[in-house]
């Protein structure tokens, strides 16, 4: 038998400050909508919106594929961007390359990364210096 | 009494023309447009009373008592909103208004300021032993309430348990009536004069209390045209009205009178429905921790403008400003007998706030990925205008309402539209007539008798 998935792409846009933050919303609410428990909710969107807003300040470009079976919700996050030379240094909390600019509009405290691993059962990250980022990070239904 | 499926507001199926205008300005989505009618999506609505505001054909009407229809108690207090006493030009001080409320049939008219004071060192003395995730939201208007607990139910626990000042003071005054009096206190009825009806849904379901103090509301524009003439009797007469508000009172008919002992950086003002879904959704996301607390309210300009007020609301703000700086300074509450009265618990709510979130797509997880998945299918299909022809606010809302079977994809205008041009080109190029049913399956024109 085939399990049920739901599957779900949203694009996001380099330095696009505007809009940022509505793909995470958008994840959020739809599975709201599909009755999931509401703290499994607020992890999974909190880590969303890391992983967004990672997106926005360092990549070109990017997209968050959501899906959802019965078993877990995982999101799979692809940039074209600078990628992340040193992935174990990048997990330290505190650590951060933001700049002036966007520790001015407070981020660039270095708790990105590890705020989606302190939210998600599994994280898998691959990165390939000046060609871009992956993130497959995972919640757990059950 | 307690209903946690009550609302404030009903449609007059007589009145409403389906004009969608309610349905455009609802910032929850709760409203839709059902064979020419006005419906409402009861497990959304906050009661916040936009539809009230934008309606010209009076259909949206507030559960609100009528002045003449609240019945006859042994003894009755009326509790006015700060709000009322911006509603008359600037002569007419808070002690006339409740002379004017004594000569309409009250017993007594409570006084604000107190509550109002007491509430703000409440407030102070419980953010100085919190240790709970913050930031805190301020829970004194129920609209903003309910979106918390339908919207965000992961934050229910960030609503202040403290009690509002007009909660604080129904109870003080039918305390002090019963001692009067020796009525017992179920004999003593109190009346909030309201500015909105949302202050309907704490009087028969109050968040975070077994039972609300106040019994009953009636609407400042119920109550205006009675209370004017009377208003205008007392001043005529000339008789010295004592005063009894200060100026504590009045800032609490636009904004919270927050402590003074909290520095300001932690501390934040939001008005208007949609800049307060904006702020709830960032504290959602795990962001504005280094904020203590958050004053939200669901109407722009405060209390003042809400639904059932009749003056334009910045005209009122600035006569509670005006009224402010009139009245006197000093602050109403004993501080020593505040800490006592917090440490009995007495400005606490006393249940904690419930989690109320909608009804999902779907019952269990597979039926809800299943109706997503359609939900999707049906939206890619829709033109994404939302012009809310269909009786739906939102293409989005529209393939969930078809989804869950509460709306047709043939309600579509636009979808028909470009079905109906096609056909016509079809036509015009000779082919044979044809035409799609709404699932998109082409019949045959022969079909149709």
């Amino acid at each position: 038998m085939i399990d049920a998935e739901f599957v779900r792409a949203y694009e996001i846009a380099g330095a696009d400050f505007t809009n940022a933050g509505r793909a995470s919303t958008g994840i959020k609410e739809t599975l709201k909508n599909m009755g999931l428990p509401s703290a499994l909710i607020r992890r999974v969107a909190i880590a969303a919106y890391e992983a967004e807003m990672n997106m926005v300040m360092y990549a070109r470009h990017g997209t968050m594929t959501l899906h959802v079976t019965p078993q877990d919700v995982t999101i799979d996050v692809r940039d074209e961007g600078p990628g992340i030379p040193d992935i174990a240094l990048a997990m330290q909390e505190g650590y951060s390359t933001a700049t002036a600019e966007m520790r001015e509009m407070g981020f660039g405290a270095g708790m990105g990364l590890p705020n989606i691993r302190r939210n998600t059962d599994d994280l898998a990250i691959t990165s390939e210096v000046n060609r871009g980022t992956a993130l497959v990070m995972r919640v757990h239904v059950g | 009494m307690t209903d946690a499926h009550y609302h404030s507001i009903r449609f007059d199926t007589s009145a409403c023309h389906g004009c969608m205008a309610c349905m455009r300005v609802c910032p929850t989505e709760a409203i839709r447009i059902r064979r020419g009618q006005a419906t409402m999506l009861e497990d959304r609505c906050i009661d916040c009373g936009e539809c009230i505001k934008v309606c010209t054909k009076n259909a949206v009407v507030p559960l609100t008592a009528s002045p003449a229809g609240l019945g006859h108690f042994d003894y009755m207090i009326a509790v006015p909103s700060p709000a009322l006493y911006t509603q008359f030009d600037l002569d007419v001080t808070p002690g006339t208004i409740h002379q004017a409320l004594r000569n309409s049939g009250f017993d007594a008219a409570a006084t604000l300021s107190w509550s109002c004071g007491a509430v703000t060192h409440a407030i102070d003395l419980f953010l100085s032993e919190y240790r709970g995730p913050g930031p805190l939201i301020s829970s004194f208007c129920p609209s903003v309430v309910r979106l918390v607990q339908i919207k965000y139910p992961e934050l229910v626990d960030q609503l202040l348990p403290v009690l509002s000042p007009r909660e604080v003071a129904a109870r003080e005054a039918k305390q002090r009536a019963s001692a009067d009096t020796g009525l017992p206190l179920d004999r003593i009825h109190a009346v909030y004069i309201t500015p909105c009806p949302a202050k309907m849904v704490s009087i028969v379901d109050h968040p975070g209390m077994d039972a609300s103090h106040i019994d009953s509301a009636v609407g400042i524009s119920d109550l205006f045209p009675l209370l004017a003439p009377v208003i205008r009797e007392v001043q005529t007469r000339g008789a010295k009205v004592p005063e009894t508000e200060t100026a504590a009172g009045l800032g609490w008919a636009f904004s919270i009178s927050l402590p003074s002992t909290l520095p300001a950086e932690n501390t934040m003002s939001v008005w208007g429905l949609p800049n307060v879904l904006r702020i709830l959704d960032d504290i959602d996301k795990g962001k504005l921790q280094r904020y203590t607390f958050i004053e939200c309210h669901a109407c722009f300009e405060g209390c003042v403008s809400g639904a059932l007020t009749v003056e334009n609301p910045y005209v009122a703000r600035a006569r509670a400003l005006r009224l402010q700086q009139s009245l006197r300074k000093r602050d109403p509450v004993d501080p020593g007998d505040m800490r006592a009265r917090h440490e009995r618990g007495e400005f606490r709510t006393t249940v904690p706030f419930t989690m109320r979130p909608p009804q999902p797509l779907g019952r269990d997880i597979v039926t809800a990925i299943t109706r997503m998945q359609e939900r999707d299918r049906v939206a890619a299909r829709l033109p994404g205008i939302d012009c809310g022809a269909c009786g739906s606010p939102t293409c989005a809302a529209f393939a969930e309402d078809v989804v869950i079977g509460d709306a047709d994809q043939a309600q579509c205008v636009v979808m028909r539209q470009g079905q109906l041009e096609e056909q016509i080109a079809r036509m015009a190029a000779g082919g044979a007539p044809a035409v799609r049913d709404h699932n998109g399956a082409r019949r045959s024109g022969d079909d149709r008798h």
